[in-house]
């Protein structure tokens, strides 16, 4: 017999009440503006881009206020508004070698031509809290230098192609995977799973890249080159012909050189694990292409030894509404679940207790 | 500029209205459409989505990356002049305004009044956003430089 149970609606609406009421919290404080939030936090909405796969600066920024900064929460509710969009193609790939740099550096070449831009860095600062921030202090503009000539900033990668030390890029216009309209098989195409990593949690690529360089699933990297940057989105457009621009992005792309692989007609070279993220986010960027590279093990001929490297493992778990939806689903009612599991223990236990006894009964017995 | 310049002449308007500041078009447009031929909407404006895509590895095959939100609008004049607009972001009205500039630009008359009112002002707009970025990253170049060991002397 099945019995539905009703009665939490009322408790449901004052629970989104009093939600409201928390986030909005003391009203004699301002409320949030989302210039404020896009502007002022605004690596919290890139990532929120990031891993809700929609670029949409303001609507990130909604997302970030009406989730109170439960950066999950807002990538869920940006997932959940993508998917309520028709869609009208695809752009053009983005062209990375032209992006205009806000940040560029290699760890490889100190003199890399075009030069080492730290842009807008955390790296360098001393991380300690700085006491400016409970005020509102006036905040000089960014230094500015005149530029030298016309600015190239070529990828360290077509530099090192040049001596044929690193395996090259093989340009294809072959059509994609999409994951969000196919489901995923195994083995996944590296277009499917760099696809499934840029959307990925940071956390979880964060961790699983830290678990390659501590020796599961060894890559030995470098950072080639990561660049910070806009770069434009053009899309064919039937009507008219030709293709046009409909505005700019910023990305954040790593090219990870890993140690060489070798012999054959090639001879040794460094192999690469990529990394490309909307926004600005070097972290993610860096973690996306350590993994990359550590799930090209069969390319490689490298054992598949540890989780990095496990392509099922990775792809199945990256995802994190995905994985708040599974986990957090447990704390939903499992009434029914749950009853049916107390009558079989119950059921369990009766049967050890008979047993126990008939046997206590023989042993008495016996002596 | 000198690579704008090349472009044919609609999608240098085109591209050059997408980059222009919601507010300063709707400015410039409103003194156009006041005195012009009327708009007849023939699809949208519409919200919907692109998918963005990349290269594996910069310059590989190309890999879904992730959508970016768009709005596209599609109109007419009487004349039969059909104007598009495909914008990123979810500005409706932005993208109204650059479809009937685009179907008005077809237009001999009207062509030398957006060169002016709008899309060089606009060009001229983001070649200093540019440039002013521009200069702020390179203010943030690393300048190495040796210093001389007192054995080297």
């Amino acid at each position: 017999m099945y019995v539905a149970v009703k009665g939490g609606e009322a408790a449901i609406e004052k629970a989104h009440r009093l939600l409201a009421d928390r986030r909005r919290g003391d009203r004699s404080v301002p409320a949030l503006s989302l210039e404020q939030v896009a502007g002022q936090l605004s690596l919290a909405v890139d990532r929120v881009m990031a891993e809700g796969s929609l670029y949409d600066p303001d609507l990130a920024a909604m997302a970030v206020r009406q989730s109170r900064g439960d950066l999950i929460e807002a990538i869920f509710l940006i997932r959940a508004y993508r998917t309520t969009l028709p869609r009208f193609g695809a752009t053009r790939p983005v062209e990375t070698a032209a992006m205009r740099i806000e940040r560029r550096v290699s760890a490889t070449y100190k003199d890399i031509p075009g030069g080492q831009l730290l842009g807008p860095t955390f790296d360098y600062t001393h991380r300690l809290i700085d006491p400016d921030m409970a005020g509102d202090h006036p905040v000089a503009p960014g230094a500015l230098r005149e530029m030298a000539g016309d600015a190239a900033y070529p990828r360290v990668t077509d530099i090192l192609n040049d001596e044929g030390l690193i395996e090259p890029d093989v340009a294809s216009d072959v059509e994609p995977g999409d994951l969000t309209r196919d489901p995923t098989g195994f083995p996944a195409g590296r277009d499917l799973r760099l696809q499934a990593l840029a959307r990925g949690d940071e956390g979880f690529l964060l961790s699983l890249g830290y678990s390659t360089q501590r020796g599961y699933g060894r890559t030995h990297p470098f950072v080639g080159e990561v660049r910070i940057g806009l770069v434009d989105l053009e899309i064919d457009l039937p009507e008219l012909g030709f293709a046009v621009n409909i505005g700019a992005i910023r990305v954040t792309e790593c090219q990870m050189v890993s140690q060489f692989k070798g012999g054959g007609e090639n001879g040794p070279r460094f192999t690469r694990g990529y990394g490309l993220v909307f926004g600005q986010s070097e972290r993610k960027a860096m973690a996306m292409s350590l993994v990359d590279r550590a799930l090209r093990a069969d390319e490689f001929d490298e054992n598949r030894v540890a989780p990095a490297q496990d392509e099922e493992f990775v792809l199945s778990h990256c995802d994190n509404v995905e994985a708040t939806g599974f986990v957090e689903h447990l704390k939903l009612p499992h009434y029914v679940d749950f009853q049916a599991e107390l009558d079989l223990l119950r059921m369990l236990r009766r049967e050890h207790a008979a047993k126990t006894t008939a046997e206590t009964d023989r042993q008495e017995a016996a002596e | 500029m000198s690579r704008a310049d090349k472009k044919p002449g609609r999608k240098r308007s085109l591209d050059a209205m997408a980059s222009m500041p919601a507010q300063l078009l709707s400015e410039r447009y409103g003194t156009i459409a006041a005195a012009a031929p009327r708009a007849i909407p023939v699809r949208g404006p519409e919200i919907g989505a692109v998918m963005v895509r990349g290269r594996i590895g910069g310059g590989g095959a190309p890999f879904n990356l992730g959508e970016a939100s768009v709005t596209r609008a599609t109109v007419k004049l009487d004349s039969g002049e059909v104007g598009h607009a495909i914008l990123l972001g979810r500005d409706l009205e932005k993208a109204r305004m650059v479809a009937h500039l685009d179907a008005l630009g077809q237009r001999t008359e009207w062509q030398p009044v957006i060169e002016a009112d709008v899309v060089a002002p606009a060009l001229l707009l983001e070649t200093a956003a540019r440039q002013r970025r521009a200069e702020e990253t390179e203010a943030t170049r690393v300048d190495f430089f040796t210093l001389v060991r007192g054995e080297d002397r």
